[in-house]
């Protein structure tokens, strides 16, 4: 069965990657959709959702298009959630793999550095590292790029561990390839699928680490995101309950999406793995 | 239209409250007062942040006392003497006062207040006390003579209890003022006396069986309660466990809502002296935001009304200068900046500005300061200026304002009844100081300025001084060393049966004297 037709076969993960595909042409149009700053005030405060055809979701606090912000802070959260991702991935991959390669003392040493970061709470630790950086969109990335390396990896370090026993590494090191080569030819293309995976998962943990830290005011307070749109609309859950409630549901489908999308990744990429569900 | 009936409902129960205070105030009764944040001390002459003041005013006392028009009344002093020549007040005092620990209150413990003790400690009075005053002296025991070096008006609205609260010279004299155990156990000699401080919890007053004003205090008790959540607040306000809430603990967007209540007031008085100013400082040293055209385009830009309506949730008025028009000196002879973006944009190509990207320092003091910088990003944005919205925590926010290290910074500022004390600081060459968020931090310095501020202070009738103001007005709001956005108003939502809280310039920091439980 070829890649596609096994992730077809998933239809949570179609439903998924629709969703995903939703979200990102939104992103993408936001600047034709709503040409306007999301920050500008439009019209009344409080307008209330479908009711008038130029606010479809209504108007917040002061009077900004909910809409707006929320096709705009699809870009904010969508970038912070892949570039994070890919910050992350930058450290935890070349730091799983030297480990689990090198083995002995390395891999002691690396495997406790990776434990003195998972045993601080992630979260406490992003709240830190914004606070004492500034909150900016490069610090939030930072931030949410050092607490989330460390599964990263210790998966990379697994897969590397039962690879490099495998006969065709063995036979790259009696021809005599060189380590780095042996890592970057032999060893890592054959861990790209979990990676793959595990990536598309810690996309979705980033928006919500993201949304969070903007929900406790620690964004960047220069860009529209659902955290803030969250945050910013939390005092007015009573009688304006649409400015939370329309960002928070964007958060909650594009996070399951994600989950979804990367299941999927997972049955259609470890075929052997995947559970019996035709 | 609506409005307009929310305003005549408004106005006619203000006009039942003037009836209601005509009745007879009925003894006892319990109040709960919502406090925020917890005081750090209730040593009134060590300590005057807002909530120790809201708490400690009711404790000690001071000289005079001041009603919603400034205007001196008798407190401790039951009389007051200005000697022709503007330079010696003589204060009468109250006969058979006594402090809490039953000693008497006599003008000794005035000299030792004045003269000793708040001169080493208070930073309002002391620069005051060491630049105008020449003795203060004791003619009998309850007489006390002040000489000053020159004339100096604003020394009759020196007078307020959180500015120079009576200190009993038993306890002090001769003591480590800071590092006196007494200091725990407040003695004053106010209405109400401190029974119970439960950290974290509550602050419990209880009445001064002895208070020199005969059938006063009406209530028998207050719980000040300390609740750090601003939800939780409100919420706690209509549970019933709390009867007021004080100016500012509950968020703007509740307000509207909770005055609604039944048998809900609410009075945005009792802010008269302290009549807290809020502004936008541009740091003058910073390239473009030195130039008078470019601040005046920023001024034309920003859209004050709406600040004022949607994210102060219609509370307040716009200024029109650097002196509050709810305390005195103020004029209106200025010149005023309308809401005109085209303007704004005519001034800010003029002025040079290309387009660098400028600063916005945010006030960490809760949501609507968060709101309001984005609507001014926003305006600004609409006329060409870039700007940056920097977040940070109250700490950060110090240090950053103290230190100069802004493009713009909003603030607020009390006026504290005089424009001497509380206006001048904010604009005088010699206030340019690191270390203090709250003095001259743009940096803005003109020789006029700082000359008629200083003949101001001194000058010897009200009418000269308003001369000097009116000038000194009209010259900063052509030049804007600061953009004043709004005169603030913090309401004071309490329950109907709670009469006569709010009689005075400082309201509930000196209210419970008078106030009585229907």
């Amino acid at each position: 069965m070829s890649f596609l037709k096994r992730f077809a076969s998933n239809r949570g993960a179609v439903v998924g990657l629709i969703i995903l595909l939703v979200v990102i042409v939104f992103a993408l149009l936001a600047p034709s959709l709503f040409p306007q700053s999301p920050w500008r005030t439009v019209g009344r405060p409080f307008l209330a959702p479908f009711v008038m055809e130029r606010f479809p979701l209504g108007t917040d606090t002061l009077g900004r298009n909910i809409a707006a912000g929320l096709v705009h802070g699809a870009r904010v959260s969508l970038m912070i959630g892949v570039v994070s991702t890919l910050v992350a991935l930058l450290i935890g991959v070349p730091l799983g793999a030297v480990a689990g390669y090198a083995g002995g003392f390395v891999d002691d040493a690396l495997m406790r550095f990776t434990e003195f970061f998972q045993t601080i709470p992630s979260f406490a630790l992003a709240i830190v590292m914004v606070a004492i950086l500034q909150p900016q969109l490069g610090s939030i990335v930072l931030a949410i790029g050092v607490v989330s390396w460390p599964p990263v990896a210790r998966l990379v370090r697994g897969e590397v561990l039962s690879l490099k026993t495998r006969e065709y590494v063995q036979a790259a090191v009696t021809i005599g390839q060189s380590t780095p080569r042996i890592i970057f030819s032999q060893v890592l293309p054959n861990t790209i699928a979990p990676i793959i995976v595990m990536g598309s998962l810690m996309i979705g943990s980033a928006i919500l680490l993201e949304s969070s830290l903007s929900f406790l005011g620690l964004g960047d307070p220069n860009l529209m995101s659902w955290g803030y749109m969250v945050g910013a609309g939390r005092t007015r859950l009573i009688d304006a309950w649409w400015i939370s409630f329309f960002p928070g549901l964007a958060i909650f489908l594009t996070v399951l999406a994600l989950n979804l999308a990367g299941e999927g990744l997972n049955d259609a990429l470890n075929p052997r793995l995947a559970r019996g569900r035709e | 239209m609506t409005g307009l009936r929310l305003g005549l409902a408004l106005a006619a129960s203000v006009l039942a409250l003037g009836a209601a205070t005509a009745q007879e105030p009925k003894k006892g009764g319990t109040v709960h007062v919502v406090v925020q944040p917890e005081p750090p001390m209730l040593m009134q002459g060590l300590n005057q942040n807002g909530p120790t003041n809201m708490v400690a005013g009711n404790i000690y006392e001071s000289l005079l006392r001041y009603d919603e028009k400034l205007n001196p009344q008798p407190s401790l002093a039951k009389s007051w003497e200005i000697s022709p020549d503007a330079k010696v007040y003589t204060f009468k005092l109250q006969e058979g006062v006594t402090w809490h620990d039953g000693k008497p209150f006599t003008a000794d413990d005035v000299v030792f207040t004045l003269d000793k003790f708040l001169r080493e400690v208070h930073p309002r009075w002391r620069p005051i006390v060491n630049a105008q005053v020449e003795t203060i002296e004791k003619v009998d025991d309850l007489t006390v003579k002040i000489t000053l070096k020159q004339p100096f008006g604003p020394m009759i609205m020196t007078q307020e209890v959180a500015s120079a609260p009576m200190i009993p010279k038993h306890i002090y004299d001769g003591t480590d003022y800071r590092a006196n155990p007494a200091n725990n156990t407040p003695i004053g000699t106010g209405p109400f006396k401190l029974k119970e401080w439960k950290k974290g919890s509550y602050i419990h007053l209880v009445k001064n069986e002895n208070y020199w004003l005969k059938g006063k205090p009406n209530l028998d008790e207050i719980y000040w309660q300390i609740i750090p959540d601003a939800a939780a607040r409100a919420v706690a306000y209509e549970t019933g466990k709390v009867d007021v809430l004080t100016g500012g603990s509950v968020d703007v967007y509740d307000v509207a809502r909770l005055s609604k209540l039944p048998n809900t007031c609410m009075t945005t008085k009792g802010w008269e002296m302290f009549a807290p100013h809020a502004w936008l400082t541009p740091n003058v040293r910073n390239g473009i935001l030195g130039n008078k055209q470019f601040r005046q385009g920023l001024m034309y830009a920003i859209d004050r009304e709406f600040g004022k309506d949607v994210v102060w949730g219609g509370l307040g008025k716009l200024p029109t200068g650097p002196i509050s028009s709810k305390t005195r000196f103020y004029s209106s002879d200025v010149p005023t900046y309308a809401f005109d973006p085209a303007k704004a944009k005519e001034l800010i190509k003029a002025s040079g500005y290309k387009g660098e990207t400028i600063k916005l320092l945010n006030l960490p003091y809760g949501e609507t300061w968060s709101r309001w910088s984005e609507a001014i990003k926003q305006n600004l944005e609409d006329v060409g200026v870039k700007i940056q919205i920097e977040n940070t925590d109250v700490p950060g926010w110090t240090q950053k304002a103290s230190n100069w290290d802004f493009d713009l910074n909003f603030n607020f500022l009390y006026q504290l009844g005089d424009p001497a004390m509380g206006v001048a600081r904010s604009y005088i060459s010699s206030n340019i100081a690191k270390g203090n968020p709250f003095a001259n931090v743009g940096g803005y310095s003109n020789p006029e300025v700082d000359k008629l501020f200083a003949e101001a202070a001194i000058a010897a009738t009200d009418a000269q001084r308003q001369e000097l103001y009116t000038k000194v007005q009209k010259l900063l709001a052509d030049e804007l060393p600061v953009l004043w956005l709004l005169e603030m108003d913090f309401p004071t939502i309490y329950r109907c049966n709670v009469k006569n809280l709010v009689t005075t310039g400082i309201g509930v920091d000196d209210g419970f004297r008078d106030a009585w439980k229907e």
